[in-house]
């Protein structure tokens, strides 16, 4: 007879990419915030006044707001924030051409499959590398075509009114306690630029990757998406284990304009040590389409939350989630769907497993202005629990100010069901598959979604973890 | 037909594994030599799927005696996957939704798991051998991308089973109650499934669980058993299951079974 134990098993929080290189920083701030480390930061990468103020006025905010108790725990925290370094930077400067990446890093991007991505064309490839972005391509069509995708550091320098008009704009400093904190430190991230009609046909892509001991990672992202454009920036990251807590709160800004469509894609695999804070949020204009396809692994909590700010009228916004929480970890996830302007239309899927004593939390919220009349919602959270001792909670807030708007929501909590097991194994399939086969089901409505290589790669790493879990 | 039972049970006795006594069944004697139909008839409650459950390995059952070999081998000490692969199939009353998974990924993944250690299944055999199975069972192929069970009718359900029975290639079907909820028209298709399967393969034996007479009419026994409490009250020839439907359970009804051999008769 099948035991229960062969469900305990399924593992799936192994962190099986914990390889280490060894890099040799060339500048590295002192541990823990302060004024001095925010004014390295920012002497550093040699950036104007303003934006010097900006850090400075961050900070203030920062070190002014309480640490936020309504979600995961973060009580452990304030002692983590003080052992980690909040700016390390590996090379000088940018580079260029692949050949001038050092060996070392090579190595660490050849373990991720990045030269793979490179030789399959798969648009321009940023790869941060600790803070900042080594090697960073554009294909030649989309300068051409005016397309900006530079790091977050260049985007400031060679585009300075573009950036400043929008930088901080969609997440203001006073969000929450970590933007505040993004503002302050932020280093490395994307700065991208698809102008007014142009179509992207292949995605922009950016891995990124948390390499140093103790080090926080603080990436900023802000993607201006003109007037009818379309495009897809796909990023992945993958980090380390080691055995100290380590941080990562990152500040994702999109702004979707008029009929404009873009998806932002990201499959988060860290560490088992990792705290992920992390705040990413689109406005969307008139006619505009915005989607989230969020994938959440590792990590020891996520607070992540994408979110869309439907600013004008028939906006859509979409977020398609996924989260994988296994024995100490906390995945607190969802979305927020805000619909401010009339005919608007907005749905989240969001989909959990939960093992061993793993921990999925759905938290979501959908707003609706009063005069966003005609507004339709749907959120849909599934959540699917291995064992008795893994846990999901789901926090549906919904505030509807119009009354005439359309909002529904479900929500199901299914356990891997001995009927379900029976059923494949009585075909002959081992148990171990049959788990793998039924979380593949489960996850298919967002991994369908998936580029090839990500779907692919997903339900290999699923695979993979099922692999000796029974007997 | 080879003298040597494929299936041989004897005196077996089953409960609900959590539970303390509550047995289900009572003593089953019973014998399936290849290419043999047997139907098991019963009111409700008689045993008869609990019977076909613990054939194939339900966690939810536990035998609590008696002995159950399938072609020379001990089945109560094997895996409900290691017994599909000796080559034991059920067809599930209530066929289970796995959202998700395709039909024909469930499938690959099956036959895959029959394939010799180390080796991978040809894809474009296996692609081709679907297709040819679902045409010989009158399917559109469309329906091997649907996920398997989800939001399927009752009869696309059972036609799920026998496809998947044409795709393994069992030594014994048990299928049990594969007549119920389905119409007339359904039940004629899958019972000429049934039947193309058993012609193409004369040495696969088939034990038929069912309530009603009507499934025989178009899948023909050889042996028909009527169970009642737990154990095997009679068994016969086809002509039992049409006395059956003539007097109905009653004759049965408080009647402890009687001790017998459990072996089918003699053809």
């Amino acid at each position: 007879m099948p035991q229960n134990e062969t469900i305990q098993d399924l593992d799936l929080d192994e962190y099986k990419y914990g390889f280490v290189t060894e890099g040799k920083p060339v500048f590295r701030a002192e541990k823990g915030l302060s004024e001095e480390v925010v004014r390295q930061i920012s002497a550093h990468k040699e950036e104007p006044e303003w934006m010097l103020d900006f850090r400075l006025k961050a900070l203030k905010v920062y070190e002014s707001k309480p640490m936020p108790t309504w979600g995961g725990d973060l009580s452990d925290l304030e002692k983590v924030l003080s052992e980690i370094y909040f700016y390390v930077r590996p090379q000088d400067r940018m580079q260029h051409s692949w050949d001038d990446v050092p060996e070392e890093i090579k190595d660490t991007f050849e373990k991720l499959g990045i030269p793979e991505a490179e030789r399959k064309i798969l648009a321009g490839v940023g790869a941060q590398y600790e803070s900042e972005m080594v090697y960073h391509s554009l294909r030649e069509e989309w300068s051409n075509q005016g397309v900006i995708f530079d790091s977050i550091e260049d985007g400031l320098k060679n585009h300075p009114e573009l950036f400043r008009e929008h930088f901080g704009t969609v997440i203001p400093t006073h969000d929450n306690k970590f933007a505040a904190m993004n503002s302050a430190v932020w280093s490395g991230g994307s700065f991208v630029y698809i102008p007014k009609g142009v179509s992207l046909n292949t995605p922009l892509q950016a891995y990124f990757r948390v390499n140093q001991e103790r080090m926080g990672q603080f990436e900023r992202t802000l993607i201006i998406v003109d007037e009818g454009a379309h495009a897809h920036y796909i990023e992945g990251c993958t980090a380390p284990v080691y055995s100290t807590e380590s941080f990562h709160s990152g500040v994702i800004e999109i702004i979707v304009k008029k009929n404009a469509r873009f998806r932002y894609t990201t499959i988060q695999n860290w560490s088992n040590n990792m705290y992920n804070l992390v705040t990413q949020r689109a406005t969307v204009a008139e006619g505009g389409h915005m989607e989230w396809l969020d994938g959440n692994l590792g990590s020891k909590l996520t607070m992540k939350y994408p979110s869309c700010y439907l600013m004008g009228e028939g906006a859509h916004g979409e977020i398609l989630s996924i989260a994988y929480s296994g024995d100490g970890q906390h995945q607190d996830t969802g979305g927020k769907v805000v619909h401010v302007a009339p005919y608007t239309t907005s749905s989240i899927v969001s989909k959990s497993i939960s093992k061993g004593h793993g921990r999925s939390t759905y938290r979501g919220l959908c707003k609706v202005y009063e005069g966003a009349h005609h507004a339709r919602s749907n959120v849909e959270c599934d959540a699917l629990l291995i064992n008795d001792t893994s846990r999901t909670d789901t926090y549906p807030y919904i505030e509807i100010e119009e009354n005439d708007a359309n909002v529904g929501h479900e929500a199901s909590v299914s356990k891997i069901g001995e009927e379900q097991l029976f059923y494949l194994t009585s075909r002959g399939i081992p148990e171990e598959e049959a788990m793998a086969m039924i979380v593949r089901g489960f996850i298919e409505p967002i991994a369908k979604e998936l580029p090839l290589e990500y779907a692919v790669e997903l339900n290999r790493l699923i695979e993979l973890e099922m692999e000796g879990s029974v007997g | 037909m080879s003298a040597a039972p494929i299936l041989k049970i004897a005196g077996l006795q089953a409960k609900v594994a959590d539970e303390v006594e509550l047995g289900i069944l009572k003593g089953v004697d019973l014998e399936i030599k290849p290419g043999e139909i047997h139907a098991i008839m019963g009111p409700n409650g008689s045993g008869k799927s609990t019977l076909a459950k613990v054939l194939a390995g339900h966690p939810g059952y536990e035998p609590t005696d008696g002995s159950v070999t399938f072609a020379g081998e001990d089945l109560l000490e094997m895996e409900p996957d290691e017994r599909s692969l000796a080559g034991i199939f059920l067809a599930f009353q209530y066929p289970v939704d796995i959202p998700g998974v395709s039909i024909a990924n469930f499938l690959r993944t099956a036959v895959q798991a029959r394939q010799p250690e180390g080796e991978d299944l040809d894809i474009f055999e296996f692609s081709d051998h679907l297709t040819e199975r679902m045409e010989m069972l009158e399917m559109d192929v469309s329906f091997a991308e649907r996920h398997v069970n989800d939001g399927f009718s009752g009869g696309e359900k059972k036609r799920n089973e026998i496809l998947q029975m044409a795709m393994l290639k069992p030594r014994l079907a048990v299928m049990d109650e594969t007549d119920s909820g389905l119409d007339i028209d359904a039940l004629q298709i899958v019972a000429k499934g049934v039947n193309k399967l058993t012609e193409e393969d004369p040495e696969m034996s088939i034990l038929l669980i069912t309530h009603y007479q009507r499934l025989l009419n178009f899948i023909k026994p050889d042996f028909v058993h009527v169970m009642v409490n737990g154990r095997i009250a009679r068994s016969g020839g086809p002509e039992v299951a049409i006395a059956l439907e003539e007097e109905g359970y009653k004759t049965y009804e408080g009647q402890e079974a009687p001790s017998t051999n459990g072996s089918a008769p003699a053809a």
